[in-house]
């Protein structure tokens, strides 16, 4: 399954970019991608763990970037 | 609006931070200079940690913070490190000034990506925010997507058009600037459709909804516009990746110049400083936020001209368009047939048309219309009083017989005509002249006698000659059409157009095979141009698919990777242009930065720069980048 996740406090490029590789080392992950300017992520991700996954990527958010959080 | 007021509640703290810690800056360098405050370390100390607390502490904070969560070489960490390092070794004021210049240049890259995003927000704007709709003889407002399909909508003037739908009533002018670029208003009148996201100027329109707004051409544009960020170029990747190598590197010099120099001379305090410059450049900032910033602004340069690209990826690959495939139908050429020559034999050029028009009057091939619309055109144009009587409606054909692939015979006014094509004449023993000219030859007879011939053509857009020159100017090597038609319609139009070469008769399977053959020989980006109707395949498998005239195709949305909102094919050429002027912002701003960096770094380690300098080029850099980058975003 495939969401658009609103970023809030998205401050810098590098770590959008930073952001982006984390989330994709998600075990279950199988595409990310953050839009810094959007302040967004579309994340693509197994059906059967998508809520744990989905937990997963907002801890992921917070220990990259202490700032940024995840719009559910 | 000031700028002042245009900043954000969170710029402005920030802002009045940074001008209160140079203020006490200034204030405790001037005490110091003045012998006011003793130079010894417990007092000038705490007198300089005031000004870089007051503009550091969130830096100190997120620095801590990401610690904590095991990011290392944070920009936030190396900041600290190089400015708690100028401290430990009594540089105050620099420990000051690095933080409060790192600020400086932070708040600078937010205001223009506020800025920017901003600019896509007012795009953005096309997006309708209530539907007025009738139910049960009144008007209520609604959302436009609890809007269903059939409903009547009620649009007044200066109102946005909030679903795709068909005038029922009324008629008006729309202004269709925010989707196409495109200044003049378009005249809407019963019957026709109208599209959401243009703007009503004139009267009020009552409209049936045909699509719900998930389906409408507003939803669908926001969608592309919003998504076309999160498709990455490949230099803001390469960019990103080196960001991941430049930064450690950097920090693993400073470490170095830090241990090894100071234990081989014991200078540990021109050694440790030195480290700290590197500490200073090692934040890849400025590269990093400008490329995107750059395509960011690209894409909406290219936005304002009605053109929409799906991502910064097809941006990059238009800097290099060397083989443009054209379709030619609703492409090149407008894609309506229309009467573009009367040859008649022994009768008036008028009669003919009216006798062929009225053979034709029940068949609604594109042909037959034309025809039609031709007899009109030529009653309506005889003057009156002439010589000849304004010729009455078009006679009543009797007995009518289609004959399939061949035309249609008919009893006008108690006279057997034939009206088709030359296999038609053959077949009946008449002769038929080679035709002269492009397009569809229909030729009439009328009891056994052959009364002349009349040429239907397709025409060329008024504009597309100037973009097969304007593509050629560009550098593109190869123009090819690909098209159904005949190889002499073909040739003509190539002829005409300019056009490097042409591959007439294809079926649509074909010119996916003929596409993966251009593929084969290009050089460089292979673009595909067509109207998005019947060529999703080969938008597909083109480099770069353009659709044109999308406005209300939601298919051609779908499909390309370059949607041209308006049906001039000059759009390609402006893309091209749009494309090229990014790529050279975006390396002037990856040279320009990365040069600077590297000359600091290396006078540094020679010891001719200091702290100050340092700082202030690194973050001079960033901004001037920044500068240059939001010129990508001025409609080009």
């Amino acid at each position: 399954m495939k969401q658009t996740f609103s970023l809030n406090n998205l401050d810098c490029a590098n770590c959008a970019a930073k952001i982006e590789k984390a989330v994709r080392k998600i075990d279950g992950v199988q595409n990310a991608s953050v839009s810094f300017f959007a302040q967004k992520l579309i994340l693509e991700a197994d059906d059967a763990r998508w809520d744990a996954i989905v937990e997963e990527v907002c801890r992921t958010v917070q220990r990259v970037d202490a700032d940024c959080t995840v719009r559910r | 609006m000031n700028w002042y007021q245009r900043l954000s509640k969170k710029h402005r703290r920030t802002l009045w931070r940074i001008l209160a810690s140079a203020v006490l800056l200034a204030l405790a360098q001037g005490l110091r200079a003045g012998g006011v405050l003793p130079d010894v370390w417990y007092l000038t100390l705490p007198v300089f940690l005031i000004p870089y607390l007051l503009v550091g502490w969130d830096v100190l904070r997120r620095a801590a913070l990401n610690i904590a969560h095991g990011q290392l070489l944070d920009e936030n960490f190396l900041m600290c490190i190089a400015t708690v390092g100028a401290l430990a070794i009594a540089e105050y004021p620099e420990a000051v000034f690095v933080m409060l210049f790192y600020q400086v240049g932070e708040l600078f890259q937010s205001i223009a990506v506020e800025r920017s995003r901003r600019s896509i927000a007012a795009l953005m704007d096309i997006r309708p925010d209530e539907a007025r709709v009738l139910r049960g003889g009144a008007e209520t407002v609604v959302s436009p997507d609890e809007v269903a399909v059939g409903e009547i909508i009620v649009i007044r003037p200066g109102e946005k058009v909030p679903l795709d739908g068909v005038v029922t009533e009324g008629s008006s002018e729309l202004n269709t600037l925010s989707l196409t670029g495109e200044a003049a208003p378009r005249d809407v009148s019963v019957g026709e459709e109208v599209i959401s996201g243009c703007v009503n100027i004139s009267g009020l329109l009552h409209v049936r909804v045909s699509k719900p707004f998930g389906e409408s051409t507003v939803a669908k544009i926001l969608e592309l516009v919003e998504n076309s960020t999160l498709v990455k170029s490949r230099t803001e990747n390469a960019i990103t990746k080196f960001a991941r190598v430049y930064t450690p590197a950097v920090v693993a010099c400073a470490a170095l110049l830090a241990l090894v120099p100071s234990l081989v001379t014991g200078d540990w305090q021109r050694w440790v400083y030195t480290a700290l410059i590197f500490l200073v450049v090692s934040c890849p900032c400025a590269l990093v936020i400008s490329v995107p910033l750059s395509y960011f602004g690209g894409l909406g340069a290219a936005s304002k001209n009605g053109i929409l690209i799906k991502g910064a990826n097809y941006l990059e690959a238009l800097v290099s368009p060397d083989t443009v495939a054209f379709d030619k139908t609703g492409t090149l050429t407008q894609g309506c047939f229309r009467v573009t020559a009367v040859r008649p034999q022994g009768i008036a050029a008028d009669e003919l048309l009216t006798l062929a028009a009225a053979a034709e009057q029940h068949s609604n091939h594109p042909i037959a219309l034309s025809l039609r619309e031709a007899a009109a055109a030529a009653a309506a144009g005889t003057p009156a009083g002439a010589a000849r009587p304004v010729p009455a409606p078009l006679p009543s054909p009797e007995a009518v017989e289609e004959l399939p692939g061949l035309g249609v015979r008919a009893t006008v006014g108690g006279r057997q005509l034939l009206v088709g094509n030359a296999r038609l004449m053959e077949s009946q023993g008449l002769d038929c002249p080679a035709p002269e000219g492009i397009g569809t030859v229909v030729y009439v007879a009328q009891d056994g006698r052959s009364l002349g011939s009349i040429l239907i053509s397709d025409q060329l857009k008024p504009t597309a000659k100037q973009a097969v020159e304007g593509l050629k100017t560009c550098g593109v090597r190869r123009l090819v059409m690909l098209t159904g038609d005949r190889a002499e319609a073909a040739e003509a139009i190539a002829g005409e157009l300019g056009l490097t070469g042409y591959r007439a008769g294809l079926l649509p399977g074909d010119k996916v095979a003929e596409t993966e053959a251009l593929l084969k020989e290009k050089r460089g980006t292979l673009v595909f141009v067509g109207d998005g109707v019947n060529d999703a395949p080969v938008l597909a498998r083109a480099d770069v698919g353009v659709a044109m005239g999308a406005l209300g195709s939601d298919a051609a949305i779908e499909a390309a990777d370059v949607v041209l909102m308006d049906d001039n094919p000059q759009g390609l050429v402006r893309a091209v242009r749009i494309a090229r002027r990014t790529r050279t912002i975006v390396w002037q701003n990856i040279w320009f930065a990365l040069g600077v960096k590297l000359l600091f770094l290396a006078l540094s380690t020679v010891g001719l720069t200091n702290m100050w300098a340092a700082t202030f080029a690194d973050v001079g850099v960033a901004v001037l980048a920044i500068l240059n980058a939001m010129r990508a975003g001025q409609a080009g």
